[in-house]
């Protein structure tokens, strides 16, 4: 049997262009890993065997006809099950679309497949994407490979978790508040969010459209520029996506710009828990002695940043969820989870006649000082470095309850999102929780963010700091 | 912005977004919107008289293309999901009443 465990696509790429491996093999390894696993770490809704398997022999096929094959071909992946993917169930892990089957494929699944990824399957999240934590999903919350009474985080719970328990190489996810960087923070794996328009949002379940960006997750900086490669670009199918070429994300990926200037946020440090805090400035100091120079920075407006996402996220959540009306698909309005019902009450409050201006305008306006912020910061710095999340994966049911702690602990990554910018949640460190049950240390990652359009350098950073560290070499015992 | 954040009507915002609530969920959601609702409400003390919302966030303005017809989902596919159908359309439950 293939040994899988020390795989990265880098490195399964090779094993298959050389023939040492067949496509079929490692499609195989990887849909055996991920049948035993789920029933422990609930990270897939579904699993398709069957099409995966046939993908696979196409590939194995392409190259016995030594045809040219791309750096993605073979290599199995999930899809977030946000994703529209033709013939294949597409749930956005609610109750309303548990048995909807899309006609069509995503603009990203679509890329995807014409680069020979083999799709494993559509992995779990919190309903709708509606959460931090996976426990949304109206098909089971997530756990985390790591300590599995913890969560994952979310909403790419079952994205960030998969890829954590080598289920699968790499998963698409999706970012409209956190949901890439968070879960990828919790699971000690990399996840981009990039600029907003960089990846075509077509055939993607709508969250919040002026939010909402395709991104995601890898256990290695060189896979997540290697995946971006096949999903950036412009679509016409989406008006908002970029016409700004892409770029070749892995080309010098090893090469740090020289005299690199990096900022570290002080509203991100202060009153940061001491642990996670440390961290962060470690991982400064690491990237100090590669010769990078770190100062202090200030982005003022940070603290209205979970206020002016909470207006203006549910707002357009009440105005894309109004398309669910049971007629054409899906099942009909009540069968909502309370997570989407509260965000369309809100939404549809703040949007109403008389309120309009005080809120979602106001809103609006606010985001641009925000986004203002970001641009005086990239005056001074080439990129910000600073925590994911506030807090380390929490307990499942810890925080169920109570909503508002829930939104308050986005603090950190809502603002790149009403920015538009893009960020990228690098592995940065284990920390022990003296209530870990396993007794095993929990993952921290940082955040790297970098202006418009700046993938390729948030890419070279998080690849220095990681050829540095390679805490991605520490699993997850499972 | 007044100081004072609004009460939430939920019956007749439940109603805008065609939402059935249970008598428990609209008890549970008051409590907790009015919590969100003052919290964001914060925003009213920043000062924003001279600043532009926010439209497309890297700066995209009027996108247009040609309208022209091109391949789309067949009447077959566009209707696979449709929980009734009839001669090729969908079939919804009439909303007038004679």
């Amino acid at each position: 049997m293939l040994d899988i465990s020390d795989l990265t696509i880098e490195k399964a790429q090779k094993l298959i262009a050389s023939k040492q491996i067949k496509a079929l093999e490692l499609t195989d390894a990887y849909f055996k890993r991920a049948v035993k696993l789920n029933p422990i770490i609930n990270s897939f809704i579904t699993i398709t065997g069957d099409a995966a398997r046939d993908q696979a022999k196409k590939i194995d096929d392409l190259i016995a006809n030594k045809q040219p094959i791309s750096p993605l071909a073979g290599i199995p992946i999930g899809i977030k099950d946000i994703f529209s993917t033709k013939g294949i169930k597409t749930t956005a892990a609610s109750k309303v679309l548990e048995d909807y089957i899309p006609p069509y494929d995503a603009t990203v699944v679509t890329k995807l497949k014409d680069a020979n990824a083999v799709i494993l399957g559509k992995t779990n999240l919190d309903a709708w994407a509606h959460g931090a934590s996976g426990e949304n999903s109206d098909f089971g919350a997530a756990k985390n490979p790591y300590d599995l009474e913890r969560v994952p985080g979310g909403s790419s719970s079952g994205s960030a978790s998969a890829t954590a328990a080598n289920q699968v190489l790499a998963a698409t996810s999706t970012d409209t508040g956190g949901s890439t960087r968070q879960p990828a923070s919790f699971c000690n794996v990399v996840g981009l969010k990039p600029t907003y328009g960089r990846v075509s949002r077509y055939g993607t379940v709508a969250m919040a459209s002026s939010l909402d960006t395709m991104g995601h997750i890898t256990k290695t900086i060189y896979d997540n520029a290697l995946m971006l490669n096949t999903t950036a670009g412009y679509d016409p199918m989406d008006a908002t996506s970029s016409t700004k070429k892409s770029e070749d994300y892995t080309k010098d990926i090893e090469k740090v710009p020289k005299g690199l200037k990096l900022g570290l946020p002080k509203e991100y440090i202060d009153g940061l828990d001491d642990k996670i805090k440390n961290v962060i400035t470690s991982a400064a100091k690491k990237l100090e002695k590669l010769g990078v120079k770190i100062v202090e920075v200030s982005l003022p407006y940070t603290k209205y940043g979970v206020a002016t996402y909470y207006i203006i996220q549910p707002a357009e959540v009440s105005s894309n969820l109004a398309r669910y009306d049971g007629i054409r698909y899906g099942n009909k309005r009540d069968a909502f989870g309370p997570e989407a019902k509260r965000r369309i009450i809100l939404g549809t409050f703040t949007l109403s006649a008389g309120y309009y201006d005080a809120y979602y305008l106001k809103a609006m306006k606010v985001r641009r000082l925000i986004r203002d912020d970001f641009i005086n910061a990239f005056k001074e710095v080439d990129a910000l470095i600073c925590p994911v999340s506030p807090t380390l994966p929490f307990k499942l049911g810890e925080k169920a309850s109570d909503p508002l702690s829930m939104y308050l602990a986005d603090i950190y990554t809502v603002n790149i999102n009403l920015a538009g910018v893009p960020a990228l949640t690098v592995p940065a460190g284990f920390v022990d929780d003296p209530s870990t049950s396993s007794g095993q240390v929990l993952p921290v990652g940082m955040q790297i963010i970098g202006p418009d359009f700046s993938e390729k350098l948030l890419y070279q950073i998080g690849y220095a700091y990681e050829q540095e560290t390679k805490w991605y070499e520490t699993k997850p015992k499972l | 912005m007044k100081k004072q954040s609004p009460q939430i009507d939920i019956e007749k915002v439940a109603k805008l977004a065609n939402l059935a609530l249970k008598a428990e969920e609209k008890a549970t959601f008051q409590k907790q919107l009015e919590e969100i609702i003052n919290y964001v409400s914060q925003l009213g003390n920043i000062d924003t008289d001279n600043v532009e919302p926010i439209g497309h966030i890297t700066g995209l303005e009027n996108i247009t293309r040609s309208d022209e017809a091109g391949p789309s989902l067949s009447q077959e596919d566009a209707l696979l999901n449709a929980p009734k159908t009839h001669n090729g359309f969908f079939k919804v439950d009439a909303i007038l009443e004679e």
